[in-house]
Order: C-alpha cells, then structure tokens, then sequence
C-alpha cells in the first residue's frame, strides 16, 4: 500500500490511477454492491448514514497536475490532499478563493481532506459572498459516473460553456453522480494584506443591517459575520477587507464613517484579523459542546433574523455569516434535534437546512438534506438515473433513493 | 452558407400547421401569436445571420402562464419549441426549425422585485441585460456581466449562454451572478431553481439550467446578485509592437498578483477597423493594443495603474494613453465595444469565440494568421486577454458561397486548435448550431452521451430547441 493509501478510511478500495478507479466503479456495477464513496473520510459524518458493501477511496490518486500561475489555473488529481494544493498556490502568492472551510473541527474527525472531497462536498468559506464557492471557483473535472465510464467537463480554461455544465452538477453532489479522478481550479493572488473592523453590541437585526450597509458599499468586504450573545458576551459585528495596504487604509476609514450609526468600529489586522475569519470558516464557535446538533441553514440575509427570532424557545446558540446569509445553529440532539421547527420557520422563505452534525442515528430518522419540492425531487432522481442508474456510487447519501 | 445541416422537418407536423396554429390561438391573446409570413420573417435567424429557417409559428407571451400553456400545447402535440430571448446569439442558438414554434419571451421584460439591502433583484426573463444595471444604478448598483450586445440582449439569453462579457476576470459570468430562475419545463409544469439565498438544497440545478442553451425548459423569471459599483474605474490604453509583447505584458501582470477588472486586446486589423469606426484615438502604427482597466478610488487607481504601467513598460511598450476623463474612458471603450459592429461595415464577418490557456496566445495567433491565409481570406482579432477568450473575426463576402464555405472552414480550423492547445470550442457564445458538429474534438463519447442523457431527463423526446449542441449523429434515442 503507498503511503498516499494509507491517508484512505481503513479497508477502503484505492485505485492507483483513473483507469483503476473506473474499473473499480465497472466491477461493482457489475455486483450491484453500492460503494461509498470518499477521499480520506473526514467528511464522512455528513449525511445520511448508508450501508455499502465497500468504501471507494480517491486517496492513492495524488499530485498536482497543472499550475500555471500566470494562468491562475491549478488542476489535482481527486486525493491530492487540500493543504498541498494550499501550499502549492501559497507559494507562488495565490490562493483558492472560496477560502474551504475545514470540516474537522465541528465534525470530530481526522484525516487529510481532499481537494476532491472539497469539490464533492461544494466545500465553502467567508469569502463566498464576495468570491463565491468552490462550485464558481470549479472549472473543469474529470469523474467516472456510475456507469464506470470517464466522463469529463468543462477543462482548465476560466470562460467555457461548451455543452452542458456538469461541473456544477457533480460539485455538491456528495459523491453520488459521480467519483472525481481529477479537479481543476481557477485561483487568485493572495491579498497582501487582511484587516477586519469589529462593531459591538449590536443584536441580529441590526448587525445584519450593518453587514448590509457594508456589503453594499463600494469597498469590497470579503467577510461578514455576526456572533451574537450566545457566542461572545458583548456581540460582535465582523466586516474584512483584503487588499494592498494602501487601499486597506483608506477603505477602512471610509467603511468607518458608513458604519458611525452602528457605533465605533475597532481595526484588527494581519493575524488577529486572519484569525478570526478561519473561526468564522470552521464554524469554530459551536463546535463545543459536541454533544449538540449543529444546523447549517442557507437564508437571504435579511430573512435571517427574523428566521432565527421564529425559531421562539427552541434552546440554540447560533452565529452567522455571509452578511446573515449563512446561519449555524446548535440544537439539542434529542428528539428531531429542531428540525421541523427549523424547517417551519424556513417555510416560505426560499431559505433551507442541513443538518451538519448530529449521532447516525439521528441522520437516519431526520432529513439531513432540506426535502425538496416533488417537483425538484423528481428531476434530482431523474438526474442521478443519468449518472448512476443502478445506485452504485454513495446511494441514499442525500436523499433515499438518489 | 450550408455546411451545417438541419434535420429534416417532419412532414406529418407541417401538414398539421393550420390545426396546431388554431390551438395556440386558443392559448394566447391575438397580439402575442404570429402567423403571417412577412411577420414570422423576423424570427427566421439570429444574429448568425447565413443560416435561416422560416418557423411554424411565433408565440410572444406575456405570463409564465401563457408559457406553460404553450409548452404544454406543444409537448402534448409533438411540436419542437424553438426559445428565443431578444435573438442576439452569434452561434445560431435561437435559429428555428421549419417544424418549431419559436418561444420569445421578450415581451416579459419587467423589474419585479429589488432588494439593496441583500443585493439582489428579481426580474422577468425578457428584460434586457443592460436594463437590469440601469434600473438599479440610481443607487450606484449594477449587474456584473456584460456582454457586447447588452443593449439588447435579454438575460433569459444571458441564462441560455451563460453569458460573459468584457468584465468578468473580476465578476464572474452569468453563472456566478444568478441566485434563482422561474422555469417552465417541457410538460407545462413551473418550477423555482434556487431562490434568493445563496445556494440551494440537493444538486445544483441552477448550474446545470446556466448555459443550457434552451434545451431544458423556458426561463422566464430570474433573481440575480447586484453589485455596488467601485469608486471608479480608468482604463489606460497600451500599443505593442507585437502581439507577443502584449501577451507577455497581460500574463506579467497576472503574475505580479494584479487583477484588473478588465484586460481586452485587439490586434492591427481590429485596431484599424475599429478606429475608421469610433475615432477613438488609438494608436495605428502598433501591432497590438491592451485596454486594461482598474478600479477604485482616485488614489488606489493611480497605485495600481503606476505598477501596471512600469510591466508594460518591461515590455516595451510603445504607446501609454491613461484616461484622465470619463469622455476618455468611454472613448476607449467606444472602439473595442464596437468591434463587431465596425468589422461588419468593412465586411461580412463570423466571430469565433474560443477560449485558450493564455500561455498558448502567441502560438495560437500565428497559427490562427497561417489557417486564415491558407484560405485567401483576412482575420482580426479582439479577446479577453484575461482569461484567453478569443474572438476572431474572419471576414469574407456573403455573396461568394466559395468564399463562405472557406471562411466557415477556417473557422473550425480555428477551434479545433482552441482545443489542441487545452482549451474548448465555446467561451461565452455557445454551441448552438455553429459549434455542434465540432463537439466530438473536445468531447468523448462517453462524455456526450452523459450530457444527453442528463438533458433527456428534462425532454426525452428532443423537442426543445432539438437542431443545437449535439452533433445530429450519435444521439440517444427518445
């Protein structure tokens, strides 16, 4: 076994390369015996817990096979680990740009995330209100589908809408359509310098207000986030910029003067301010304590203060991020851990849930996934048939029977 | 010319016309039907004007009602649906079929809801691209992607294309600026794709419908991202001796960690053309021209445009024109936003759109020179130097049918080098039915067969806009 194997859930499959990996996905098509399907695993609390005969692992698949700087292009194959490709690009004064949160932390796990559990997962951070995810960041894949067969999409050029845009498809897909060989990413210079001004005491409505006033300024804010009363004892209000040093300065001063009806803002910089933003990222603040549920709820920012005041007694603690756009909620684990009051005060609202973290047998008996309308749910099982028609690759990781 | 092919119309659907006219009659107001031979002319191409097909009919309506009835219509009876937004496709994507009913949504074309403070908007699908900026920009907000015929293009287009524009090295394509769409599917039934947060639940349906080029269903509400413009934005205009020079200086720039808002080239041809055109200053005894441009405030524009100008500087850079007013900048723009419209004076003309890895640029435009000559004809070329978006205008005359068979040749010669060098046939313009028959030099089978697989799961049957993106051999049966 190499040592890149050895990075795999024990007693995984691990194919040495993409013909492998296709054979692997052929053969077991072949036994109709499901595979789940990971990288090194450590996303594997998230979802809906299945049974598969074997687990598929990307882990043996590794190294960067494209990086052109002055292109600001990066390509991996699917088990590179993440932090390689971070470091790859860090050395050149690039980075990705979703700024992918790491799942450990909240989730309890160890492993090396890759970059195509990443991709898989649509694994995001702060910077996705200005940035947006890894699914904009995606440009191009390679995957063999429940088929067995090769397919790929989209390549490792920015501007491409040559046939139908699987990329966006298969990122977010858990791992169902489809098992990533290889990942092609558009990144960005590093900014050279980071700064987060810091409001206090503001509550929901009005930090989210002020996020918004910041957001909708001509300044570029990278990060927004909210931690409430039930995170920091005087809640705290969080706007970064990222830029060159000269344009930090002025911004900050311009975003302080906006901001004077929400009080007087502290600068932070360099690495206090990077600091926070990957607590932010990490969801670091509900990690503890482990035994609680933790929601991941997706909401219009200025839905989401009003979402949160619906949920009325339910004992939480929650944050938010991307401008109020983003909302994690701890819950107490019994019971449906919140679910269908979370879900009541989401009606309506265009906003949704997933249930982040939570023991398997709670993920067995309460929708990880938001339900989706029949309508929707009819072309999402339509569109798995097309990739995976006989239920091989991570069935029933999102929704039974997909 | 005629070197893409059509299918065949069927022939039971065309003797059925007049019956199947009647149950639209039915479904629509008067004014939103369109039978007449001299008004259904104006629907029989797009902006990929050699090819054209006279439609069955031509339904405008006025409701994502009145959509669904149609759809339902023409599903129930077999009839192909043809969607059309303001017909601005340069790959022939809106051009109908004998047996089609066009779908234009142009008529739907309302703001419906904006929201400031969570920076987006809610508009009807025949809006105009740039309507959408213009109804916000009183609050210094704006829409990101910007396509050169924004002026009429609808964003259902912009949906059916995931269209780009001059701008998206910074902001993004279509793509990354919608958040949700209203879609009617084949069977008649309504569907919301996203909403106004920022991702969905389950696969991203919204991603797959982007770019779909109408074959999936008929958007006809969407809500997009608004983004509040910068300070300002400057661009300084630079003249190379050689195409090479400038490449060197777009990827040097790239390198040193600067990403302009806008990087755009255009070699002599183009700047010749393009100045006879819009007069607007730019040099004519260069080889190459970059517009780049920044933004910021005053004082953070100077900073970045001095380190951009000491790059182009270690590039030999013959000519620097900073723009020191709005006159200049629009000035500036002027000739590069008309360049499709000036070649079309001087000559009939196809635009190619490939995208390149940019490390290739100097190869792939002496080899791009060499195809063109090799056919008699002449070339000029502008591009998003940025992100190695090519568009090369072979000019020929529409009357010579060698000649345009000649120039359509050089034309895949064209892409299919896009593709040899790494990169793909289609940046921004779509397959449509110009592109179709390339589709084999950048794809599998196996990689096409998924694609049409994933698009039976929303029309079986290929009845929506059934001419395009797929090669005609080799498709999956109903």
């Amino acid at each position: 076994m190499s040592d890149a194997a050895a990075l795999a859930p024990a007693g995984a499959l691990t194919p040495a390369d993409e013909t492998e990996l296709a054979e692997a996905v052929a053969s077991a098509r072949a036994a109709r015996a499901p595979l789940t399907v990971a990288g090194a695993g450590s996303k594997a609390g998230i979802g809906r817990p299945a049974q598969s005969a074997r687990t598929l692992s990307t882990a043996a698949l590794t190294g960067v096979t494209l990086y052109e700087p002055a292109e600001m292009v990066i390509g991996a194959r699917a088990g590179t680990p993440l932090a390689v490709v971070e470091a790859t690009l860090a050395e050149r004064g690039q980075m990705l740009t979703f700024e992918p949160m790491d799942w450990r932390p909240l989730l309890g796990t160890t492993g090396e995330p890759t970059v195509g559990g990443t991709a898989a997962a649509n694994v995001s951070g702060p910077r996705r209100i200005a940035a947006g995810a890894c699914r904009d960041s995606l440009i191009g894949v390679r995957m063999v589908n429940g088929f067995g067969h090769i397919v790929k999409s989209g390549g490792r050029v920015m501007k491409n809408v040559t046939g139908l845009d699987l990329v966006k498809l298969a990122a977010g897909s858990w791992g169902t359509l489809g098992v990533f060989s290889e990942v092609i990413f558009k990144v960005l210079p590093a900014p050279a310098q980071v700064a987060t001004l810091v409001l206090h005491g503001l509550d929901d409505a009005r930090a989210v207000a002020a996020l918004a006033a910041g957001l909708g300024s001509p300044f570029e804010v990278s990060g927004a986030a909210h931690l409430p009363a039930s995170i920091e004892r005087v809640p705290k209000t969080l706007l970064r910029l990222e830029n060159v040093p000269e344009s930090i300065a002025y911004r900050a001063g311009e975003l302080r003067k906006l901001l004077r009806p929400f009080g007087s803002a502290d600068l932070v910089t360099d690495d206090a301010a990077k600091a926070v933003w990957r607590a932010v990222r990490d969801a670091t603040f509900v990690v503890e304590p482990r035994e609680r549920a933790v929601w991941r709820v997706s909401i219009a920012p200025g839905k989401a203060a009003s979402f949160v005041a619906a949920l009325g007694g339910l004992p939480r603690q929650h944050f938010y991020d991307w401008g109020g756009g983003l909302v994690w909620l701890t819950t107490d684990a019994a019971g449906d851990a919140g679910a269908s009051a979370i879900r009541a005060a989401l009606a309506g609202t265009g906003g949704h849930a997933t249930l982040a973290r939570a023991p398997a047998e709670l993920r067995a008996a309460v929708d990880v996934f938001q339900p989706l309308p029949e309508a929707m749910m009819r072309l999402t099982a339509g569109v798995k048939a097309s990739f995976d028609p006989d239920a091989i690759l991570n069935p029933g990781r999102m929704y039974a029977g997909v | 010319m005629s070197g893409i092919a059509f299918p065949a119309p069927d022939a039971d659907i065309l003797a059925r016309r007049d019956a199947i006219v009647a149950g639209l009659a039915e479904l629509l107001p008067p004014e939103a039907l369109i039978v007449s031979e001299d008004e259904r002319r104006a629907f029989e191409t797009d902006a990929l004007t050699a090819y054209r097909r006279m439609p069955l009919a031509v339904a405008l309506p006025s409701t994502t009602e009145e959509v669904a009835a149609v759809m339902r219509f023409c599903n129930a009876q077999g009839v192909k649906v043809v969607p059309r937004g303001a017909g601005t496709s340069l790959s022939g994507g809106a051009i109908p079929q004998e047996d089609a009913v066009v779908l234009g949504v142009a008529k739907m074309n309302r703001v419906l809801d904006v929201d400031f403070a969570d920076r987006t908007m809610r508009v009807q699908a025949g809006i105009t691209n740039l309507a959408i900026s213009q109804a916000v920009a009183y609050e210094g907000f704006f829409y990101a992607p910007d396509p050169s015929s924004q002026l009429a293009c609808t964003i259902a287009g912009n949906i059916g294309m995931n269209s780009g524009g001059a701008h998206c090295l910074k902001y993004g394509v279509t793509t990354n600026n919608i958040l949700g769409v209203r879609m009617v599917l084949l069977d008649g039934s309504v569907v919301d794709i996203g909403s106004d947060a920022l991702d969905a639940p389950g696969y991203d349906l919204l991603g797959l419908v982007i770019g779909s080029e109408g074959q999936l269903g008929v958007v006809t509400e969407a809500t997009v991202r608004i983004l509040r413009a910068a300070e300002g934005a400057r661009p300084v205009l630079f003249g190379f001796e050689t195409s090479e020079q400038a490449g060197a200086a777009v990827a040097a720039i790239v390198a040193a960690g600067i990403v302009p808002v806008a990087m755009e080239f255009m070699d002599k041809p183009a700047i010749e053309i393009c100045e006879a055109f819009a007069h607007a200053g730019y040099p004519l005894d260069v080889g190459a021209l970059l517009i780049i441009e920044v933004e910021g405030s005053d004082a953070e524009m100077d900073v970045a445009l001095a380190r951009i100008v000491e790059i182009a500087r270690a590039h030999e850079v013959k000519t620097i024109r900073e723009s020191k007013s709005a006159m200049e900048t629009a000035a500036i723009w002027k000739g590069r936003k008309s360049a499709f419209g000036a070649t079309g004076r001087v000559a009939d003309y196809i635009c190619m759109d490939g995208t390149i890895p940019t490390g290739q640029l100097p190869l792939v435009l002496r080899r791009m020179d060499e195809i063109v000559k090799s056919y008699g004809l002449r070339v000029a070329n502008v591009f998003h130097a940025g992100d190695g978006n090519l568009h090369p205008l072979i000019m020929y005359n529409v009357n010579d049918p060698e000649e345009a068979r000649k120039a359509e040749e050089a034309g895949n010669d064209i892409l299919k080098l896009c593709v040899e060098v790494g990169g793909c046939l289609t940046g921004e313009h779509g397959v449509g039915i110009e592109k179709r028959d390339l589709m084999r030099h950048q794809f599998t089978q196996d990689d096409l067969e998924q694609q049409m697989r994933v698009r039976a799961v929303f029309d079986r049957n290929w009845l929506l806009n059934p001419a395009k993106v797929f090669p005609l051999d080799g498709r999956l049966a109903a």
